[in-house]
This record gives structure tokens, sequence and C-alpha cells, in this order.
């Protein structure tokens, strides 16, 4: 048993999981999707992004580049939130509620990504 | 091989989550505890806010609470906020200023760089293990022609020396044992450019391992290794080293040569001393017999030479019988009268002050000297920083292994068939020896005296090779002449020709040159200058071959076409 395997996959797959409740629900319907969900995707992916820095494996790269993937498609996701809420006069709007939740969906495909290839791993590298 | 950033990326996996997570939990904190507004209304901090807050007050600079005052339960979650992101903070920063001053780190650092310089070497370079006090002449005499060359040494302090640039090279140099494959490859033995490898460590085992590793990798490479016993010669030489150098063993050879034959000795000092001036006389009376102190390494090479030239000669040393050293021998350090009187002082030729400490071989010379004025002295300089003390005890023969094993190795790479041509020197007799020298000092006139090798092919003479083809003959004298007045001769002698696989010393003038030769000149540095237009430029070749200057280019041949007839019409 590795340590560091398990709670790669556990934040590997916490940040999937996360992000695939906050993705639910109806596209442009704002109470439909949790900023508290939002923030904790994002932390969690930010987390599995740093536990792959380093990494020379094959796989570990290619892990990393997934996890910034999402980073990146979230942290965009959340300013426009931001922005949406603080900064432009007409508030959260339905066609920007719906492109955060696109873009949230987009680093899901990334986090499903990054959950296939640690599968895949799994199985393959007998320790 | 490891990375620099890889590893500074695995050890900043925990400073960065922890600073990550401090910050995410008191970002939630502070969404979560509610405040009230300038109203009194419960207000709740958004994310946006929440993190602007935290980002600052993790770098303890604050802006005061915003954007209203904060309750007493946001108060107490900002204060544990504060000691918590200070102190993620502070632990990053103490991970990374530690990795910095790693040893590993830092080692790791030099190593990428140079592995970074030496990729960025773009000519063909010299790799020079060990860097003592032959590896340094030799690299600083290739820095003064501007050869490249990449330095492994094991002693730290000398690569300090180096990077300070207290020596005025700018070299990639790396400090680690260059017995080590990797270390060998990352310094590029397996590299095109790469086109010597000098193996000159103070460790026998060590440069085996160079000489091998190098001619495993590339068998054609040149591969030069100093050496310390006869075993490791032998094992050298086993697979082909192209230049086996045991300093003591050539300068015996060269005391020799002095002693029996000194004008082929003369010959080879212009060579290896260009600034040399040559000796007026050879030591005219070198019959005696010869007071040898130290038995080692140096007094077993020079027992071996002095017994083959029946030389009469008797050693001095401190414990004759542990080294082995013949009977007779005087016990003794030699640098007090008693022992060098008991050694026969009086009535020798000369003395060899060879003991491995400096002090006690000039201690040795001066003794002597005050004993018996007339002694040939002959000294042994093992520190090259002792030079100015030698000079002034003004003694006739230095002997300094690191730079006899330098002269070597750079006349071997800068003019390869100069070694060959000192081999044929030594064959022929002393009068011709004469003559020969005669003749280089005449060409060389005070001026520094250079060497070069010739090429007979269309890269380095193309006009000649076109001569050639187009069936004429050029002949040797050809080469040697001054390309603005062909009267004049050029500063230079032909000293070899090698052509095939034979090799002929002092080569006739009038020898017609075929392609595929090579003539070894000597002579001075502007020769060589002036006779690279006879060889690239067709226009020279024909003014040396036939005094006519003809102009070149379409448009002047018709001009000149033209002109002769107009010439011709007028005089009809």
């Amino acid at each position: 048993m590795n340590r560091e395997k398990i709670v790669f996959a556990f934040f590997i797959m916490l940040a999937l999981t996360l992000n695939f409740g906050f993705f639910l629900g109806e596209i442009d319907r704002p109470d439909h999707h949790s900023v508290y969900e939002l923030y904790a995707a994002i932390v969690v992916s930010l987390i599995a992004t740093v536990m792959k820095l380093g990494d020379r494996t094959h796989v570990g790269a290619v892990l990393l580049a997934t996890s910034l993937v999402a980073d990146l498609q979230l942290i965009i996701a959340a300013i426009i939130w931001g922005v949406m809420t603080h900064i432009s006069d007409s508030g959260m709007t339905a066609y920007a509620m719906a492109s955060i939740v696109s873009l949230s969906a987009g680093a899901l495909l990334a986090n499903i990504t990054s959950v296939v290839l640690l599968i895949v791993e799994t199985m393959t590298v007998r320790h | 091989m490891q990375h620099v950033l890889y590893l500074l990326l695995r050890r900043l996996r925990a400073p960065i989550i922890t600073i990550i997570s401090v910050y995410a939990i008191s970002i939630v904190g502070f969404v979560l505890i509610p405040g009230q507004d300038d109203q009194g209304n419960i207000w709740h901090m958004d994310f946006f806010h929440a993190f602007y807050f935290v980002s600052f007050m993790g770098s303890t600079i604050g802006f005061g609470e915003v954007p209203y005052a904060f309750t007493v339960p946001q108060r107490v979650w900002a204060t544990l906020s504060i000691y918590g992101t200070v102190i993620s903070w502070l632990y990053s920063m103490g991970t990374i200023f530690s990795l910095f001053q790693d040893r590993n780190f830092r080692r790791l650092t030099y190593r990428t760089r140079f592995i970074n310089q030496v990729k960025r070497i773009t000519e063909p370079y010299y790799l020079i293990c060990g860097f003592g006090s032959s590896g340094s002449r030799v690299a600083q005499q290739l820095d003064n022609h501007n050869i490249p060359s990449v330095v492994i040494e094991s002693k730290l302090k000398v690569i300090n020396e180096l990077e300070t640039d207290t020596l005025g090279l700018k070299l990639p140099s790396l400090c680690a044992n260059a017995s080590d494959p990797e270390v060998l490859k990352i310094a590029g033995i397996d590299n095109d450019l790469c086109i010597g490898v000098l193996a000159l460590t103070i460790e026998d085992q060590t440069n085996l391992a160079i000489a091998i590793n190098s001619k495993l990798v590339k068998p054609d490479r040149l591969v030069i290794s100093g050496t310390q016993s006869k075993a490791t010669t032998g094992n050298l030489a086993s697979f082909g080293t192209d230049m086996i150098l045991d300093p003591f063993d050539i300068f015996a050879d060269h005391l020799m040569l002095i002693l029996t034959q000194p004008y082929k000795h003369l010959i080879y000092d212009i060579f290896v001393n260009p600034h040399h001036k040559v000796w007026a006389s050879p030591y005219q009376n070198t019959s005696g017999s010869w007071v040898i102190c130290g038995y080692g390494r140096f007094g077993r090479a020079l027992e071996e030479k002095f017994k083959t030239h029946n030389i009469p000669h008797i050693f001095i040393s401190t414990d004759p019988s542990s080294y082995g050293a013949p009977e007779g021998t005087v016990r003794g350090t030699g640098t007090e009268a008693p022992t060098l009187l008991q050694a026969g002082i009086e009535n020798a030729l000369g003395v060899i002050a060879g003991t491995d400490n400096d002090a006690d071989n000039l201690s040795i010379i001066i003794t002597a000297r005050n004993l018996n004025p007339a002694l040939i002295t002959v000294a042994r300089q093992n520190v090259r920083t002792n030079k100015p003390v030698f000079r002034a005890a003004d003694v006739n023969l230095i002997m300094e292994p690191g730079r006899i094993v330098a002269n070597e190795i750079y006349m071997r790479v800068r003019t390869p068939l100069l070694t060959e041509c000192f081999n044929l020197i030594r064959q022929q007799d002393e009068a011709s020896s004469r003559t020969l020298l005669r003749v280089i000092s005449h060409a060389m006139a005070d001026q520094e005296l250079d060497a070069w090798t010739l090429s007979i092919d269309s890269k380095q003479s193309p006009a000649i090779t076109e001569a050639i083809d187009e069936g004429q003959k050029i002949a040797l004298s050809s080469l040697d002449r001054d390309p603005r007045n062909r009267e004049q001769p050029l500063a230079a002698v032909p000293l070899m020709l090698k052509r095939g696989g034979e090799y002929r010393l002092v080569p006739p003038p009038e020898t017609a040159l075929e392609k595929g030769d090579q003539i070894l000149f000597c002579g001075q540095h502007q020769a060589q200058i002036h006779m690279g237009w006879i060889l690239r430029d067709h226009n020279t070749l024909r003014y040396i071959q036939t005094g006519q200057i003809g102009p070149d280019g379409l448009v002047w041949r018709w001009l000149k076409g033209r002109h002769q007839k107009k010439m011709a019409r007028k005089f009809q």
C-alpha cells in the first residue's frame, strides 16, 4: 500500500465528485449550482495538481496536464462568477450561469480523464 | 540524471499544499461567519471579498477590515487565520531557502549548468580530466590558441579557483570523479565535437578508466594519458591509447639527448619553447660522472637511461634499502656537504636534484655548487609557483613534470606531424641535425617559431589541386615564395613530407607535389598566412609559377584581349 497513491487518488476522485455535484442541475439556473461547491472543487483540484508537480513518470506528466486543464477551466468559471456578481451591472444572468456551468463541465471531462488514467495505471502497474 | 526543476517542484509540494489548504480554510471561514454592514444588517462576505481579504492578510499587509468593520466572531477568525497563513508562508520560504543551500541541490545546479555549457560548445573541443599542473597548462595553451576545452577535476579547491577566474580561463568545469562513466557522458565523451580526451589525473586507475571509456565509445578518437608506472603504461598501450606520457621517462630521455646529441635536443627545444633563444653552445664536455639525489620513480627512470648509455652515476637516497636503490648508494638527503662529498661531488660532471621536495632540491643545488662551481645542475621542480625561486637559483636545467607533459600534449594536439618529425630527427646523425638547426634558426630570426601542417587537398589548398588536375607540375619550393614578390623566399622551412604512409625528413625543394601530400612547415607565423594565398588563390599561384599578374573575371579578360588587339594594331 502506497500512502502517496491513496492521498492522490483521494484528491483526484474528490475533485471529480465535487465538480460533478456543481455541474448537476439545470444549466442556466443559479439556484441549482452552489458557489461553495465550485470553491471546494477549485481548492481540491489545485491540491491534486500540486501533488503531481515534479513527477517525471509519463503517466504522472499526463496527470499533471489534465489537472492543470481542470484548474484553468474552474478558475475561469470562478472569475466569470466574480465579475458577474461584483463588477457587471446586470448581476448574474442566465447566460453567464450557463457559461460557468459549461466551463465546469469541461473541467469535469478533464477530471474524468485523470481518474481513467489513474485506474489504468493502477491496473497495469502491479506493486 | 536528475533535473533541478523537478527536484525543486518535488520539494515544494508540501509547502504549496499547506498554503492552499490554509488559504482555503480561512476563506471558507470568512464566507460562513456572518458580519454586519454599515446599517446593522446581517451580511455575508462573498468568496471574492474573502479571497481579497485573506490575500492581503496572509502577506501581513493590513488594509483594515473591508468592506465593513468586522464583528467579534469575524475578528476571532481573522486572528486565527493570520497565524495560520503567516506560518504556512514562513514554512514555504524556509523550505525554498534551505533547498537553495542544500549541498546536493547546489551540486545539481552546477551540474546542470555544466551540461548546458558543454552543449553550447559548437567547435571541436578537448576533454581534460584532471586539472593539475599539466592539465592546467594544456588548458591554458589551448585557450591561447582559441581551442575550447572542458575540465573535470575531483578537487573542489581547484574547481573553485578555476571558477573564480584566477587563471583567466573561462572553461566549463565540473567537480566530479572522472572515472565515473556518467560524468564522462555529460562532459560529452560521446559527442562528435570532442576530438580528444586527455586523462591527466594523478591516479593511474582513473586515467585507465577514462582512456578505456573513450576508446570504447569512439575507437578513432585521440586519447592521451598520463602514467605513473610501467604496468599502467603497458595496460594503456594494450588498448591503443594514442599517447602515453610518463614525465620522468620523457625527461630522462631528454637529458640523455642533451648529453649525447645536443643539437637534436636543441631542435626539440626551440619547438617546445618558441621564445627560446638558441643556445650558443651546447655543453662541450659531457663525459664524467653524475650525482643523483633521490631514488624514486624519477631516479629509476634516470638509472635506466644512464645504464644504457654507460654514463657513470651515483645515487643519494634517504633510505636506499626500502626503495631498492642500487648498490653503492650513499645514505642521506644530499642537502648537506658530507653526503655530497661522499658521493664524489668534487670530481663529478653534474648533479641532479630529483627529490619530491622543492626546498630540498634547491638546497642540494646550492650546496653542490659551492663544493664544485663547474657542475652542470639539473633540478626537479614539483610545484609550479616555485618558478621564480628556481629561476633565481640559476639552475642549468629545470625538470618540471607538469610542463613536460603539457608540452608533449600541446605539440601533438597542434601539429600531429611534429611528433613524427622528432622521431625521424632522432634517427638521423648529429651533423645533419646541426645543419637543420641552422636552417631553422635562420628562418625564425628572433621571431616566435611556429609549426603547421599543410595538406594538398581541395579543402585546404584548392588552387594547388586545380593546377595539379590541369597537369601542371608544382614544386615544393613554389609554396615557399613570397606572394608579393616571388624572388623573395618566405620565412618557412619544409621539415617533413608525408606521402601515403611514408615520411621524408627535409624534402628537397624540387619535389613535385601530389594530391594527398601532407607537409610539415616551420617558421614564422606570418609566413603561414602568406602561404595561405598561394594555396587558395590561383592568380597568386600563377604569379608564383610564371611571374605574370593576369586579370581575372570575364569582363577584365575581354578588356585585356581588346587592349592587346588595339596595341597590336597601333604598332603595325
